[in-house]
């Protein structure tokens, strides 16, 4: 294939074995370093799982109860490793069952390649068993996706996967493999792909475009920072923390950017965005600067574009050309990995502190401490709160947990409570919103990180999208901590019912199951909590409990979460009430 | 910002399903593509794509991002009517009788420059190459006389400036 450069080195070239296209495959994912899939089997993937069955000392498959979860477990598992992560599936309803998982992975830029099974060559477009076109179902959802038909393409198209998803700005690639290519034999040898001529995954800094940032910074008089998850997939958190420090600039995370930072930094001022804290909200958009890193300006970060940020200058650091001026115009867009970027920015910027400007944030702080975060952190009303779930966790996990959310108010309050010392510790559906991915994506997480402890926190509508995955989690003794804050409620939706549509709550109420029967039907420790009094002891508990643990905590029906910029409002209309 | 003609070139690899990525694109955005033209260029083994817009220059500027970003486009311009020559072809399908029967249909023909391309006892074929308006002109002085099949292509163009792909891949040859 002329788009694929492989390397020549030939004294590392092995030496070819004669393999059917499945035994092929497996091959292809040992050399890429693979060790764990997620997938569920069919028809047309069935030659490939007959050679897992033989590799299963090498690459282990953990079957999921539905192939979403499998993609959401591989997701789980890239975001805390950095790895690529693997998910595998048959044709047909195998195939759109992955669809949600990438749509996901694609908008939150995560490493993953799925790999589907097809009907034969000959039966393509004959509308046969299990047949569906999932290359075209699922282009845009993909980063690049690929229909292998014959035997021989293997090697190079896997190689090519695993190069694209991984590379440049992360995101999920398909393969889509017609059954006759998994029988099969060819001559096999690998050699990984370092490049594909027609893409650029990242751009050489521009010094200019460095000196021009760096100028920018120098002068301003209340510069601010808002990070995204750029800085954790370019491992740029130290270049960060010291342009933090040495330009002494406020830095507020968006939600994908949360744990890039040590949540307890002095000059980390929270987050940005609908429900994110009222200082930086605000003050984006009093800032003289604005020094964007590896975000891209989700209209939930910005809230109206005609009113963001419209009194500063910007600069962009961002790796992916195409999010350039696309939402927000850069005064200075720094193309590139920002890790590269901020290295170069780093001897640049001189040294500076901003005390008077650093104490307007801490002014907001206060303000939305009195109004919002004590009662959500310390209520004294008799219901349980989210927050004090949230907060209860930090204590007893040390703040040295992975935190996975899925979507919802308990997302927003799990983010904006929990604390972070480690990179890489929050992991939540954020571009897409996907609820039923937590459950699913802290296997996926528990797996990736084995010495980390990690919680999934939950919402009881979210849970029960996905809930069937509790059977992977006993079959596997998967030792996450599953806590469900259960409202009866869906609770976002019924939140902006109660704002926005005069409490007309439509289809928003729940009668749920019994959550700890269910758990026990899996054998996994539960405990229900009710009332504040066993609310520490419970946490620490499930923290302590070595295994799975599941813990509902039923907390109030009709908290609303605060602060809140009304959906497209501006910034600085954030709500504190 | 106002809604103008844009001619976007994309030079690609020639791989199937990329036609569905770089559509999608415009779908996503609801954005109508006026015309297409799909071709080989001046490269061996690299296709071009031609797409034709009417929109603002933000949202061109965006879709053209957008559609570099795709891993086989190798590289996405964007051009007004008055940076490129640009020409669309057509053929239309005429009943032999009327070259007989009316005396203007031969003065139509000179008139606009259009190439016989074959002529059959019963229907006589005629070829206009042109600017879309030229041959909307050609077209409406048939159409009181009858055209049995009309069709035209979508707009082919090249640009004033260089487009230097060539220098593009040679690069990543000696990178790599």
């Amino acid at each position: 294939m002329e788009t694929l450069k492989v390397t020549e080195d030939k004294s590392a070239k092995q030496k070819s074995m004669r393999v059917t296209g499945a035994e092929a495959i497996i091959h292809c994912l040992l050399a890429e370093g693979v060790d764990l899939i997620y997938g569920y089997p069919g028809g047309a993937i069935m030659p490939v799982y007959d050679e897992l069955y033989k590799f299963q000392d090498k690459l282990t498959h953990i079957l999921t109860r539905h192939e979403q979860g499998a993609t959401h477990a591989a997701q789980g598992y890239a975001r805390v490793s950095g790895k690529v992560g693997v998910a595998m599936a048959t044709s047909g309803p195998g195939a759109t069952n992955l669809v949600t998982g990438l749509a996901d992975a694609q908008i939150d830029s995560t490493p993953m390649v799925c790999i589907t099974g097809q009907v034969p060559r000959h039966l393509l477009g004959s509308d046969a068993f299990q047949e569906t076109d999932i290359v075209g179902i699922s282009t845009p959802v993909t980063k690049w996706n690929y229909q292998i038909t014959k035997a021989s393409e293997i090697p190079e198209i896997l190689a090519k996967a695993f190069y694209i998803a991984r590379s440049g700005r992360p995101g999920p690639v398909l393969v889509d493999i017609t059954k006759n290519a998994q029988f099969d034999e060819i001559d096999f040898t690998y050699e990984k792909c370092t490049g594909v001529r027609s893409y650029t995954p990242v751009s050489e800094p521009d010094e200019n475009a460095i000196s021009a940032a760096a100028e920018l910074i120098n002068s301003a008089k209340k510069p601010m920072i808002v990070f995204g998850q750029g800085v954790i997939l370019g491992e740029a958190e130290e270049e960060l923390k010291r342009l933090v420090e040495k330009a002494g600039i406020p830095a507020a995370w968006t939600i994908m950017g949360l744990s890039a930072m040590d949540t307890e930094h002095p000059l980390n001022v929270g987050m940005v965005g609908m429900h994110g804290n009222y200082g930086p909200n605000v003050l984006t958009n009093e800032c003289d600067l604005l020094v964007a890193i590896g975000m891209r300006f989700d209209d939930r970060v910005t809230g109206s574009l005609d009113t963001y940020a419209k009194q500063a200058k910007v600069i962009h650091f961002e790796i992916d050309p195409a999010e350039i001026n696309k939402n927000v115009k850069a005064d200075v867009a720094v193309l590139g990995d920002c890790k590269a970027s901020l290295k170069l920015l780093l001897p640049k910027v001189k040294e500076n502190s901003h005390e008077a400007w650093k104490a307007e944030f801490d002014k907001k702080y206060q303000e939305e401490f009195e109004a919002v975060i004590k009662n959500d952190i310390h209520p004294t009303k008799p219901g349980l709160t989210m927050g004090e779930v949230i907060e209860g966790i930090n204590i007893a996990s040390d703040q040295k947990a992975v935190v996975v959310t899925d979507v919802g108010q308990h997302q927003m309050i799990g983010c904006r409570y929990a604390k972070f010392r480690q990179s890489k510790s929050n992991i939540t559906s954020g571009g897409l919103g996907t609820m039923g991915f937590a459950l699913p994506a802290a296997i996926g997480a528990k797996m990736g990180a084995p010495e980390r402890p990690v919680v999934a926190i939950i919402g009881d509508g979210g849970y029960q999208m996905t809930i069937q995955e509790l059977g992977v989690i006993f079959q596997h003794n998967v030792g996450v901590k599953i806590v469900v804050l259960n409202n009866n409620h869906l609770g976002m939706v019924r939140q902006w019912q109660e704002l926005f549509f005069d409490k007309r709550y439509a289809s928003t109420v729940m009668t749920n199951p019994d959550f700890v029967k269910i758990a026990e039907g899996y054998h996994i420790k539960s405990n229900r909590i009710e009332e504040r009094k066993d609310l520490e002891a419970g946490i620490k508990e499930m923290m302590e409990y070595d295994g799975p643990y599941f813990l509902e905590v039923v907390v109030e029906q009709e908290d609303n979460v605060f602060p809140m910029i009304p959906s497209g409002a501006s910034v600085s209309d954030i709500r504190l009430k | 910002m106002e809604n103008q003609w844009f001619t976007i070139s994309v030079y690609s690899e020639n791989s199937v399903g990329l036609l569905n990525r770089i559509s999608g694109i415009f779908l996503k955005r609801h954005i109508n593509i006026e015309s297409l033209n799909v071709s080989k260029s001046e490269i061996e083994n690299v296709s071009k794509f031609t797409i034709v817009v009417f929109t603002t220059e933000d949202w061109t500027r965006k879709i053209v991002q957008q559609i570099e970003k795709q891993i086989e486009v190798i590289k996405a311009f964007y051009h007004t009517d008055d940076e490129i020559i640009y020409q669309e072809s057509a053929i239309f399908k005429i009943d032999s009788d009327l070259l007989f029967d009316e005396r203007q249909i031969q003065n139509i023909i000179k008139e606009h420059n259009a190439t016989i391309v074959t002529v059959a006892r019963d229907f006589f074929v005629l070829a206009k190459t042109g600017r879309r308006n030229e041959i909307d002109e050609m077209h409406d002085a048939f159409e009181p006389f009858g055209i049995l099949q009309f069709v035209r292509s979508g707009r082919i163009s090249v640009s004033k400036e260089t487009m230097p792909i060539s220098n593009l891949l040679e690069e990543f040859q000696l990178n790599n």
